[in-house]
């Protein structure tokens, strides 16, 4: 039976989380809203990209080039991007789920790993999986260089034919409250075709226009690598925001819950002492 | 020809982090891979890839000074759309940064012992670093 002084010292313990987890709430949201303002910045940029290779590869009587090569699926590349920190509900456990069925359905003597983010590398480091790199703490000051490594090293181990494909597996942006996994192909790039009913502006080209694919191509990857590493961001901060609004909720419902036990049970031992006497006085009366 | 040609055109900087420009300007002045190109509106439509170098535009009389480090440029008669790698205004750029990671290239550039790979990291590192201290001089000026 729980004493008083249990459960006055159990009050305090949950007050005391309960201010831990409710700043976390506030930074992430502080941070989530930057980070969805720099989705949107990375927006314009990705568009006019997309725009403009569209309209170089329109042009190209073949498109040829080593990051469209399609070959044999022998060996697969999946780029697991989790986060590097704990504390944000299901969102690691889902993608790392995800990551294990993927493994399954693919096999795992095919498909080899880069992981982002340090819960991934946690996880798979001890098992046997092939780990060709690791990318980790590149969330907390996350901008554009690290996603130009990553596109850089994806970039490289394709064309050295190292892999034959690669897929991202990351956590999707929705909304505040949801975050979806999603497995999106990076490489080999799908064929790019100019937009339908759009009639061609006629360029002058200052390079040949293979050359300005070419040099377009990489850029492009690592955009796509940067939107990737920006949405997951964001829906990291997101969960977190989420998990720990709940807990505070739960925080504050367990309080209330002990309170009004701490209430009765010192009701209950004022009403045991005031019988005590009473019933002693009266013992004396008769 | 019988149109006359329009006064002004659009001008979009953009970098996978930001825009760092977006307005109605007068003529603009680009650092294209084969050299300056200069961009008055009604341009025929044209495509370039860039190198880091200074952009010059003018707006409502003034001229404006941009660093950009190496992208694209597409330049249709009524707009510019600069993609840039990196891209900062003239008043933005810290001088006193660059100049260090100017000197701190040089460094590196003298000696031997490092690899091609650093050194072409090196090499790149110094023609940002002049790049922006060209763009940054402009501001003063």
């Amino acid at each position: 039976m729980a004493t008083l002084r249990d459960i006055r010292r159990r009050i305090g313990s949950i007050r005391n989380t309960r201010q831990i987890t409710r700043a976390m709430k506030v930074v992430a949201a502080s941070r989530l809203r930057h980070a969805q303002e720099r989705i949107f910045s990375a927006r314009p940029y990705a568009n006019q990209m997309m725009a403009l290779l569209q309209s170089v590869a329109g042009r190209l009587e073949q498109q040829e080039h080593p990051l469209l090569a399609r070959r044999a699926e022998n060996k697969i590349l999946l780029v697991l991007v989790t986060a590097d920190r704990g504390l944000c509900g299901a969102f690691n456990a889902n993608l790392i789920r995800a990551a294990q069925s993927y493994l399954e359905e693919y096999g795992k003597d095919r498909v080899s790993l880069v992981t982002v983010g340090r819960k991934g590398r946690d996880f798979f480091r001890r098992r046997p999986v092939e780990i060709v790199s690791e990318h980790v703490n590149v969330f907390r000051y996350l901008d554009f260089s690290h996603a130009q490594k990553l596109a850089r090293e994806l970039i490289e181990l394709y064309t050295q034919e190292s892999v034959d494909a690669i897929d991202f597996l990351y956590n999707e942006f929705k909304s505040v409250m949801v975050q979806q996994v999603k497995v999106e192909r990076y490489l080999p790039i799908e064929p790019i075709s100019a937009p339908k009913g759009e009639f061609l502006v006629d360029y002058i080209y200052e390079q040949p226009p293979a050359d300005l694919l070419r040099a377009l191509l990489p850029r492009y990857m690592e955009v796509e690598a940067f939107r990737a590493l920006l949405e997951s961001q964001a829906a990291e901060l997101a969960a977190r925001m989420t998990a720990m609004d709940s807990a505070t909720n739960n925080a504050d419902e367990l309080m209330e819950t002990l309170r009004l036990r701490l209430n009765r049970l010192r009701q209950a031992a004022i009403t045991k002492e005031i019988i005590e006497v009473v019933s002693g006085a009266q013992a004396l009366e008769y | 020809m019988a149109d006359t040609l329009p006064i002004g055109t659009q001008l979009r900087i953009v970098t996978p982090e930001r825009e760092v420009v977006e307005g109605e300007i007068s003529e603009v002045s680009i650092p294209g891979k084969g050299g300056y190109l200069g961009v008055l509106p009604g341009h025929a439509p044209l495509l370039t890839e860039l190198q880091p170098g200074d952009l010059t535009y003018r707006q409502d009389g003034l001229d404006f000074h941009v660093a950009i480090h190496c992208g694209f440029a597409e330049v249709l008669p009524d707009r510019v759309i600069i993609l840039a790698d990196a891209a900062e205004r003239a008043e933005e750029i810290d001088v006193e940064r660059a100049e260090r990671a100017r000197r701190r290239a040089e460094e590196r550039l003298k000696q031997p012992s490092e690899s091609e790979e650093e050194m072409r990291e090196a090499r790149e590192a110094l023609r940002r670093a002049i790049c922006r201290l060209e763009t940054a001089r402009h501001a003063k000026a």
